[in-house]
């Protein structure tokens, strides 16, 4: 195993057990891979002759072909297994269904999946590297390494930011992940939304709760909008989508209030008019569509490094 | 007739009489014959030396679940009460969420016929409160009673109508046994699968406040004062739940209750790693609930340690923390975790771990035994309270593997059961 494997380990399975340092080594990696992206034959031989199966048991637009677009761009050769259609639909446990993926002989399985944990539960069965691309309300590492880039890239550092993530954090994935990672890297984290959809304790990770939106606005270099994850909210958390939009949506109005510049991060898909308004996800601040850019990059990154690409790597180089 | 028995040179600990002294026991016609020095016993009774060890009435679990009839694949009665012996249990009062429930007295009857047939531990089954379990219409207590059973309790489904479970204390008192309540506000806890607390939140896994069990502990409590009839609380788990009780002993209530191994061992700490062994409901909570149950054990909040074993199979263990079934094994690790957990580090004596899982277990669902006074059952145990052992479920006499201590070094194991004057379970090679 090369430095880079064994200094990112087996899988990722969350931003929590990652160092700094292994933080900063991915981001280092993926701002190399941002270029393959850029050109007019979008491929290098990294992963030439790797496998990898993109296990999605759940709906995914972005993540699922942000992924795809980065293992082709790396030349793997990829299979995507969906619960329908699958032998799930029969009722394979998960175990079963990885175990006898991994008797076809794969390098690697990214898998999204509905329940916390299901990424490390299939890491400690099956021999492949894991990449977590999102567990129930558990981690979505890289989500939140994405938004790590992003907010690089806009402030030139991470270190001394503030980042307020705002919205559904009870259900959010993506919100844990951005917590640990912006903690690691020095940022300034608070949470603000309803009190009904914030989890218990969360102030324990080293984040403040800001209850009020607009405070969140004043006190923030940037915000993090999460999606209201409406198909969560049997549970009857908030009264209604047209109050939320009033009391914790983020306005144009709101913003422009708060009289600064705001870096607006949302890791989709949005729900215009309810968390977000249009003019503010498609105005200047908005740094959206820049994320789903470097959800590639990031998603390149990880994959080489975990399958043992050196973090040096050079223009069309390979292992 | 059985051989008669004589037990020689233990330290007799008889919680019933506060008794705590080396001297013989003499077991004849499936009794005690007497206790004392010097026994000689008639030509032909089987001499056991017990030099070192601790002879006791046999340990009570007023709380387990043999899965017999339905899920048989999980657990019989006949391997749950062997399972049993092999911890020290003469007796184990078993769980009506059984499939048929034990809402008949056909199905009472079944059990107890299976428990004969076993021969092993004794088995007291448990009716429902509600026929079906389903919290609507009560069962036939009466029936129930009359085929057998020593309490009633809708265990797993808590009974939600304070109606219900109002009548059903006032109902109770009519044939002296006790209610049973798993309590759990399910409206709160629904599709929880582990506390409510850091650890959830870091884990990403739906809670389950401590506040679920103690609204619904404080309801049968008031319900309790309302009807004077008997509850007896299932598993506690939290600090609040402890503190409840407290007063409501004070106040002269009939509330008991009873607390679980694993609640007094473990912290929600065990789920890291999403470690389904560790799922169970209750859940188990925060260092600070552990450290209440130890004091309410100590102090006599709490009555009685049950073990609530719950075997399930290891391929329903091994999947998503959200989908794996709740519980785990109890019986054949219990006493040992009392005793590493409870008597080594001196929260309380062994004399007192033995008044709440075998004497105390017998007063509050009025079963035979839980003495050794002349007369009673001779349901005894030879406990070696000393000895270090490593937990292998693969030894398990149960069906089942099911456990978080899998691994873990304890102190205190049975070598001897003895059930109606019969040894029912010996330790091989010790």
């Amino acid at each position: 195993m090369t430095p880079a494997a064994a200094a990112l380990g087996k899988d990722l399975l969350g931003l929590e057990n990652l160092t700094r340092e292994q933080i900063q080594l991915i981001l280092g990696t993926a701002e190399r891979f941002k270029e393959v992206s850029e050109r007019p034959i979008k491929k290098v031989p990294a992963l030439r002759g790797k496998t990898i199966v993109n296990l999605f048991f759940e709906a995914s637009t972005r993540t699922r072909i942000s992924f795809e677009f980065a293992e082709k761009r790396l030349s793997a050769d990829t299979v995507n297994v969906g619960s329908s259609g699958s032998s799930v639909a029969k009722g394979e446990t998960l175990v079963d269904t990885a175990r006898n993926l991994e008797a076809m002989r794969i390098d690697m399985v990214v898998i999204r999946h509905g329940a916390s944990g299901s990424a490390e539960f299939l890491s400690r069965r099956i021999r492949s590297n894991v990449v977590n691309a999102g567990d129930g309300k558990h981690e979505h590492p890289t989500q939140g390494l994405l938004d790590l880039l992003t907010l690089k890239d806009r402030f030139g550092k991470v270190e001394g930011l503030k980042v307020a993530i705002c919205g559904d954090v009870l259900h959010s994935r993506v919100a844990r992940s951005n917590i640990w990672g912006l903690k690691k890297l020095g940022a300034e984290v608070a949470v603000c939304g309803p009190a009904s959809l914030l989890p218990s304790g969360i102030a324990a990770l080293g984040v403040e709760v800001i209850p009020r939106i607009d405070d969140a606005i004043a006190w923030a270099d940037a915000l993090n909008v999460l999606r209201l994850q409406l198909e969560r909210m049997t549970g009857g958390f908030i009264p209604s989508l047209r109050e939320y939009n009033r009391v914790f949506g983020v306005t144009r109005e709101r913003l422009e209030r708060a009289g600064k510049d705001l870096v607006i991060m949302h890791p989709g898909p949005m729900n215009r008019g309810v968390e977000i308004d249009s003019d503010v996800a498609d105005g200047p601040h908005s740094v959206i569509l820049p994320q789903v850019t470097n959800g590639v990059a990031v998603r390149m990154a990880v994959l080489y490094l975990l399958a043992g690409g050196s973090p040096d790597w050079q223009q069309g180089g390979g292992e | 007739m059985s051989q008669p028995i004589l037990i020689r040179g233990g330290r007799v600990i008889d919680p019933s009489r506060r008794a705590d002294d080396v001297a013989d026991v003499y077991l004849a016609e499936g009794k005690v014959a007497s206790v004392g020095r010097n026994i000689t016993g008639e030509d032909g009774c089987r001499v056991i030396e017990a030099r070192g060890r601790v002879v006791t009435p046999g340990l009570i679990d007023l709380h387990v679940h043999l899965r017999e009839p339905g899920f048989e694949d999980l657990e019989t009665i006949a391997t749950g009460a062997m399972a049993a012996a092999a911890g020290g249990f003469t007796a184990v009062c078993a769980m009506p969420n059984t499939d048929p429930p034990l809402d008949n007295q056909g199905a009472v009857g079944f059990v107890i016929s299976q428990a004969q047939k076993a021969q092993k531990a004794r088995v007291y089954p448990i009716g429902t409160i509600s026929v079906g379990q389903k919290g609507e219409s009560l069962s036939e207590f009466g029936e129930l009673v009359g085929a057998g059973a020593v309490a009633v309790s809708d265990d797993g489904k808590p009974v939600m109508s304070s109606h219900l479970m109002r009548t059903a204390l006032e109902y109770a008192r009519t044939f002296g046994i006790p209610v049973a309540d798993h309590c759990e506000e399910i409206t709160l806890a629904a599709g929880g699968a582990m506390h409510e607390g850091l650890v959830s939140t870091r884990l990403g896994l739906k809670g389950i406040p401590a506040a679920a069990e103690e609204i619904h502990v404080a309801r049968d409590i008031i319900l309790s004062g309302l009807t004077g009839g008997h509850i007896h609380l299932c598993h506690m788990s939290t600090r609040g739940s402890a503190e409840m009780i407290r007063r409501a002993k004070h106040e002269g209530l009939r509330v008991t209750a009873e607390v679980t191994p694993h609640h007094f061992t473990l912290t929600h700490e065990a789920c890291e790693g999403y470690n389904t062994n560790a799922k169970m409901n209750p859940p188990l909570r925060e260092p600070e609930d552990v450290e209440a149950l130890r004091m309410a054990l100590k102090d006599g909040t709490v009555d009685v340690i049950a073990t609530d074993h719950a075997p399930h199979h290891y391929d329903a263990k091994e999947r998503e923390f959200d989908d794996a079934p709740n519980g785990i094994l109890g019986l054949e690790t219990a006493f040992a975790l009392a005793v590493t957990e409870l008597v080594r580090p001196g929260i309380i004596t062994l004399p007192d771990l033995l008044y709440r899982m075998s004497t105390r277990p017998a007063q509050l669902f009025a079963l035979p035994g839980g003495t050794l006074a002349v007369g009673a059952p001779a349901d005894v145990t030879i406990l070696d309270p000393d000895a270090e052992w490593t937990v292998d479920p693969t030894r398990f006499f149960s069906k089942s593997r099911n456990t978080p201590f899998a691994g873990r070094k304890l102190h205190g194991r049975a070598d001897l059961t003895i059930v109606r004057g019969r040894v029912v379970f010996e330790r091989g090679n010790r």
